[in-house]
């Protein structure tokens, strides 16, 4: 087998296994009635697992984002969260901040 | 709320008008935001000798930029592939809750399991935090055209920012991609600060945030279905209890 066909292989293998969990919602979700406490419980599950991966990718990263420094990544990300609040939640604005905050940053140490 | 932006109509007259508002929605910041973190995993992805179509079909496919993004560096470091497989399945996790309790709200005679199965396919950060907000001002009709017309948005910028990213590699520096790669957290952070707006979605997040880093530390490949589903208990029994104690 090539390792073009063992990649795309892969590829169907990680996309089926995406969906397992969104279809796995999609089951769950025929017991789930609007007002019930299971209602409330996923949602508390939902953010908090999202919360807890921004949180891990922030603090604990893997591959790339590992080359940079913890108070890097923190700097850069408060200074996004500073003018994100500052320009009334402009979105746009606080992710470009927080992407070039941190490419300056990096940049001055190693300069 | 967003002063930038103009605030948009909070219901939908029919179907057709409900798929129009989540396109045009849908292309504004949002696209531009998530498009330019796929560019990010379009470099990284050139970078690391992948077709292109293979990386396009995988924006399609996965749908989840975290889970792509990991898919690529574990493939690039030789990592054996059930353990990639399996890194990759735990970083999907939240689509299970996301899906289980954004579905139930777009419930309406008009649509079929085909319909539902889709939208399900559909769900991701963007789409589900704003649908989450915008979806009870809008008649229960209209909540999943919404929100699928949203994503379909969002997936011509990942396209187009996936193919840029690709050819744009070769120019491209490695801190160049690092900044590109750190859109995406920032992007989650202030999206969820913009679109939480309930005491559910609030306490749940804060809980996710602080219990997320340690019980990585502890056990990395479950971390996220077991501290997830911790934090998420831990909120739960914080807003119970409060609910009771307030009556």
């Amino acid at each position: 087998m090539g390792a073009e066909t063992e990649l795309w292989l892969l590829m169907l293998v990680c996309a089926a296994a995406t969906f397992a969990w969104r279809g796995g919602g999609l089951w769950l979700s025929r017991a789930v009635s609007l007002d019930g406490p299971l209602m409330r419980l996923l949602a508390c599950i939902a953010y908090a697992t999202l919360a807890a991966l921004v949180s891990r990718i922030v603090f604990l990263p893997a591959g790339m984002l590992e080359t940079t420094a913890l108070w890097e990544r923190l700097l850069a990300a408060g200074l996004a969260l500073g003018v994100f609040l500052a320009l009334g939640m402009n979105l746009l604005a606080g992710v470009v901040t927080g992407g070039a905050a941190l490419i300056l940053i990096v940049a001055l140490q190693g300069g | 709320m967003s002063g930038a932006e103009a605030a948009p109509p909070r219901g939908f007259a029919s179907v057709r008008g409900a798929l129009r508002g989540g396109l045009r929605e849908a292309l504004g910041a949002p696209a531009l935001v998530l498009g330019a973190g796929y560019v990010g995993f379009g470099a990284l992805a050139g970078d690391a000798g992948i077709s292109p179509l293979l990386a396009l079909v995988s924006t399609l496919l996965i749908f989840a930029l975290p889970a792509q993004i990991a898919m690529v560096e574990m493939w690039q470091l030789g990592t054996a592939l059930p353990a990639l497989v399996l890194a990759v399945m735990m970083t999907s996790t939240r689509f299970l809750p996301m899906a289980a309790t954004l579905l139930p709200q777009m419930r309406h005679p008009r649509w079929s399991g085909r319909h539902y199965t889709f939208a399900a396919h559909c769900i991701a950060m963007t789409g589900w935090a704003i649908a989450m907000r915008r979806g009870p001002e809008m008649a229960a009709e209209h909540r999943l055209p919404y929100f699928c017309a949203f994503t379909m948005g969002l997936w011509v910028a990942c396209l187009a920012g996936t193919t840029a990213g690709f050819y744009l590699s070769g120019l491209f520096s490695e801190l160049l991609t690092v900044g590109l790669v750190f859109l995406n957290p920032v992007y989650f952070i202030l999206i969820l600060l913009r679109e939480t707006r309930s005491r559910v979605g609030v306490t749940a997040l804060l809980c996710g945030a602080v219990l997320g880093p340690p019980v990585h530390l502890m056990i990395p490949e479950w971390s996220l279905i077991v501290g997830g589903t911790l934090a998420g208990l831990i909120a739960f029994g914080i807003l119970e209890a409060g609910a009771r104690r307030g009556g």
